[in-house]
């Protein structure tokens, strides 16, 4: 029964080797370390739109793998790093960019937390003041004052004042 | 009385914006190709490897393009209704067939019928890069003018043609012929 039940499984993976596949270049690191290294640093701040939690650097994707040997030929070229990140923004947009870029639709993202914190001690100290506010100052009866300081002169090794 | 309400608000905020987090697909980006010239390509015809095409040659009429494989599986979903959006007339559907082999892409319109005008080859995917490809099958509405109008991630089923690229594509239409 269970061997019956291994065919159809063998049959796909001998199928598999038909199925139809994207094509893929293998992929070239350039022959420049320069190069590469550069490659390397660029590709670790921008993201695989293929599947968006990789970095390019990182990612197996076809599309990963193509704009990789883009960008290669791009500083072949000798374009810096600056214009290969705006090629590629004006295709694919800023959602490439893993660091967010400082604009307006961005600032929330950007500066919220810290308007967050300065709320947060804002309301710290607020609430801090209106405790001690709260707390009436009373003054020691002569027999309470009489007691704290019978208590202070039992301590070892303190002079009573 | 607020000390209880104040938690409540802010709860209710929260799950109100994870709400419309939830509705939103994450895959779906905004291109920002929208309303500009449709980059420039000259490709090899998948039909006829020897002649090639250009968007020059589409210039005056509103087209889509549609980027599809033979490997894409989207692709065959959406595949049989092309071809009836194809025979409707309403507007030519060129290919772009991104990284793939020709006998695969061939094989493919054999069975499937062809529903495209003519199929540009993009081998290495470097035109694809250019169009902001990310995920085919990816649908393109080009203007008269050559400007990109609007862009359809995943497979053009009947209601987002209906919905989304018959409006763009008519309402193009009706300001080419006014002018």
């Amino acid at each position: 029964m269970t061997r019956l039940r291994l065919v159809p499984i063998l049959l796909i993976c001998l199928l598999a080797p038909f199925a139809k596949a994207q094509v893929q270049e293998e992929e070239v690191p350039s022959d420049d370390p320069v190069i590469e290294q550069r490659l390397q640093n660029l590709s670790r701040e921008l993201r695989c739109l293929q599947c968006q939690n990789q970095t390019l650097a990182d990612s197996p994707a076809g599309l990963a793998a193509d704009l990789r040997r883009e960008i290669r030929v791009q500083m072949k070229a000798g374009k810096s790093d600056k214009e290969v990140v705006a090629f590629l923004t004006q295709r694919y947009g800023d959602f490439i960019l893993y660091k967010p870029r400082v604009t307006f639709t961005t600032y929330l993202l950007w500066f919220g937390p810290f308007v967050l914190l300065l709320g947060g001690l804002y309301l710290l100290f607020t609430y801090i003041k209106q405790r001690r506010d709260s707390i009436p100052e009373k003054p020691l009866s002569a027999d309470e004052r009489r007691r704290a300081e019978e208590l202070l002169a039992s301590l070892p090794g303190k002079e009573t004042p | 009385m607020l000390r209880y309400l104040i938690p409540l608000a802010i709860f209710l905020t929260l799950a109100v914006f994870l709400a419309i987090g939830l509705t939103r697909d994450p895959h779906e980006l905004k291109s920002v190709l929208i309303n500009k010239p449709a980059p420039e390509f000259r490709l090899p015809q998948l039909k006829a490897a020897d002649k090639t095409i250009s968007n020059e040659d589409m210039r005056g009429k509103v087209w889509l393009l549609n980027v599809w494989a033979s490997w894409c599986v989207a692709c065959r979903e959406e595949h049989p209704y092309l071809i009836k959006y194809a025979q409707s007339g309403v507007v030519p559907i060129y290919g772009l067939n991104y990284k793939d082999r020709r006998e695969d892409a061939l094989a493919t319109l054999d069975e499937l019928g062809d529903p495209y005008t003519a199929s540009a080859v993009d081998f290495d995917g470097r035109v694809g890069i250019d169009f902001g490809v990310y995920g085919a099958p990816e649908t393109y509405v080009i203007d008269q003018g050559g400007t990109i109008r609007f862009k359809y991630v995943g497979p053009m089923m009947p209601d987002v043609w209906k919905e989304k690229i018959l409006p763009v594509v008519q309402e193009l239409n009706r300001q080419g012929t006014s002018k």
